[in-house]
């Protein structure tokens, strides 16, 4: 193998939350940025989420929740990947987050929480430093 | 003499250029102050639908609100009109916008959160308990399942003895801006376009004064787009619901007069005001020339206006009752009918009752100390007010044309044409912001080092519980052969196309749940699904 391989990134939206601005914009930067970008369209369910997530091999899942139902939703697609041998699959993600729900999204196991005011560039940057390559085979 | 400018080019929030000033050459050689602008109160309504605008009666003071089980928005609503408020608006969780249960798969985690979850017309009683549909005015911020709400507040003032011509209120009801920004959708389009109708002949027929449907160009500008772009798309909306009146085989002017807008304040003043004046020429135009609409109630654009969630900043929280002041302001100089002001906090939760109470004063103090109300449209005539206004115009004629040249709104929503747009411009907006060509006070200048985060609204975990048990205890009490009869009755009249509205009470009535009554239609209607416009 010569080339490392482009960043895989799943974007998502889940639950019923149809706010799909951030979303988008991410999508677009990651695009922009070089990785390769999977979006899950609107409405999804936590399992279409994780099967799409192993199908399509992504090195990470990326989530927008401005529902309020962070603290539900994380933690069940984090026992997702774990049920389904994939907690190698790093999830991190942003919306409308209250400071004081990011520790305990973090002890679940969601390695970042970008809050609203985030610049894409800051995101990316982020990305670039902290999700690699999942090894296979 | 004097400094060089700042900038190459100065724009608005939205992209648009602004010169350094204005005269009259800017308003071209034909302007025409009787046909461009009028007098308040008389087509084409540019600079106010009333004669006496807020000399005779200040805007309606309307707080969203809506949270957790039916009992504890039921409360905030007292708490509301005890703070001086005039009307009510209710905001539905996000199950009940999808018309959802709170017991579906896809409901866990949201119930309660983004506002109030209803399931059948128990908790619809429980909502408007001890509150008098008669002598206050409601809006519901519903869409998709808008018919099954609506149904809803109809048997609840049946059991309050209120006929229902004494009812006021507005339903959003606007179902093509689901397609366009907030995605919030059952039904693919045309069946969406056809519930909607029978409920325009419905409430033409039975509830004359309610504003049936509620054209929103606010969450199209949350999603991204420009005021122009928001100005466009919000009139082709409801140039199609206009059209579908008329397909249906209604008269103009027996529908066009409660048809009612919906559009944001954002932070760029002047922009929003020209914005606001051009809405209403636009359409004051288009009903009296496309549709040939006679009564002048038809022509006149009413409109609500909320102050813009996405210009609220989750840094420095405090900067943004001053961001929420400016914006209200220019609904307010922009003629708007009624006004919600967001609280501070909105970018990390849900309203604090401090954040609201403080939103609200807002609009107490603009309309009681400000003076702004004493005199009527006082920036009409402003050279660069009224050239704006034009430009306006202008460009969102320029994407009205191209609409119809697809084939009208729904067609172009099938082609993804405003969803792309909305995109670009988004991107290209955050763009702006991330490069500091856009400023933002907090966020990309003038940062804090440290900030004390304010106390926030905390939705309990309890609420998804409680209202479990309520929707349980309604399906054990109910009787479910006469359920079964009115949802099969309600699929007949899709089939038979027949008024669907009818056995939708009916349903409502025998306690239907909102999920029920919406899947008893998916068979005919079928379900939407987005191609997704990135």
């Amino acid at each position: 193998m010569s080339e490392p391989r482009r960043l895989r990134l799943l974007v998502g939206k889940v639950g019923l939350d149809g706010h799909d601005r951030g979303v988008k914009i991410i999508a677009r930067a990651f695009r922009d940025a070089g990785f390769e970008v999977i979006y899950t369209g609107l409405h999804q369910s936590p399992e279409v989420v994780v099967e799409t997530a192993i199908q399509e091999d992504v090195d990470a899942i990326s989530l927008s929740i401005l529902s309020g139902a962070h603290n539900y939703l994380f933690p069940r697609v984090l026992a997702l990947l774990r049920e389904r041998g994939a907690a190698d699959i790093a999830v991190f993600g942003g919306g409308i987050i209250p400071e004081e729900d990011i520790p305990a999204l973090q002890a679940a196991g969601v390695v970042a929480i970008f809050t609203p005011g985030s610049s894409t560039s800051e995101i990316v940057d982020w990305v670039r430093a902290n999700v690699l390559p999942r090894t296979i085979d | 003499m004097g400094f060089d400018e700042r900038e190459h080019e100065f724009t608005t929030v939205s992209g648009m250029p602004i010169e350094r000033l204005y005269s009259g050459d800017d308003l071209g050689p034909g302007w025409n102050e009787r046909e461009r602008i009028g007098a308040p109160g008389e087509f084409p309504f540019t600079r106010g639908i009333h004669a006496t605008m807020y000399r005779g009666r200040p805007w309606t003071m309307r707080q969203f609100a809506g949270f957790g089980t039916a009992t504890e928005t039921n409360r905030r609503f007292r708490y509301l009109l005890e703070q001086g408020q005039t009307g009510l608006s209710t905001a539905f969780d996000l199950p009940t916008l999808m018309g959802r249960d709170s017991d579906d798969a896809l409901a866990r985690g949201e119930v309660g959160r983004e506002g109030v979850a209803i399931d059948t017309l128990a908790d619809m009683e429980l909502l408007f308990d001890g509150i008098p549909l008669d002598r206050v005015s409601t809006s519901m911020t519903i869409n998709a399942p808008a018919a099954v709400l609506f149904a809803m507040y109809l048997a609840v003032a049946e059991r309050q003895s209120v006929p229902l011509e004494a009812l006021g209120g507005t339903l959003q009801n606007d179902i093509l801006k689901e397609y366009i920004a907030q995605k919030e959708w059952i039904y693919p389009p045309r069946p969406s376009l056809r519930i909607i109708t029978d409920l325009l002949a419905y409430a033409a027929a039975h509830v004359p004064r309610w504003n049936t449907i509620s054209i929103s160009g606010y969450h199209i500008r949350e999603a991204g787009s420009t005021a122009v772009q928001e100005l466009a798309f919000t009139l082709a909306d409801g140039l199609a619901y206009v059209q579908a009146g008329l397909d249906a085989g209604l008269d103009v002017d027996t529908f066009a007069p409660r048809l009612s807008f919906f559009f944001n304040s954002h932070n760029d003043f002047f922009e929003e005001i020209a914005k606001m004046r051009a809405a209403r020429r636009m359409w004051a135009h288009f009903l009296r020339e496309r549709f040939g609409a006679q009564n002048p109630r038809s022509w006149m654009l009413r409109f609500h206006t909320q102050t813009a969630g996405c210009s609220l900043t989750a840094q420095q929280p405090y900067n943004n009752i001053v961001r929420v002041t400016i914006q209200a302001l220019a609904g307010v100089l922009g003629g708007t009918q009624s006004l919600h002001t967001d609280s501070y906090d909105e970018a990390l939760a849900l309203p604090s009752d401090e954040a609201v109470t403080i939103a609200l004063r807002t609009q107490q103090i603009l309309a009681e100390e400000s003076g702004v109300t004493s005199t009527v449209d006082p920036l009409g005539g402003s050279y660069f007010v009224e050239a704006l206004t034009d430009r306006m115009e202008r460009e969102a004629l320029e994407y009205i044309r191209r609409i119809d040249a697809m084939g009208g709104m729904i067609a172009a929503i099938e082609a993804g044409f405003p969803q792309k747009e909305i995109a670009d411009a988004s991107y290209r907006y955050q763009r702006e912001v991330d490069e500091g060509r856009k400023t933002i006070v907090g966020v990309n200048r003038y940062r804090s080092a440290s900030e004390t985060p304010p106390a926030l609204l905390r939705i309990g975990e309890e609420t998804e519980r409680e209202q479990l048990e309520r929707l349980e205890q309604v399906k054990r009490r109910r009787d479910p052969a006469h359920v079964r009869t009115t949802l099969e009755r309600l699929a007949r009249a899709g089939e038979d196309r027949t008024n669907l509205i009818p056995p939708m009470l009916e349903a409502v009535r025998a306690y239907a749940t909102v999920g029920e009554v919406c899947q008893a239609l998916v068979p005919v209607f079928g379900t939407y699904q987005e191609t997704s416009v990135l």
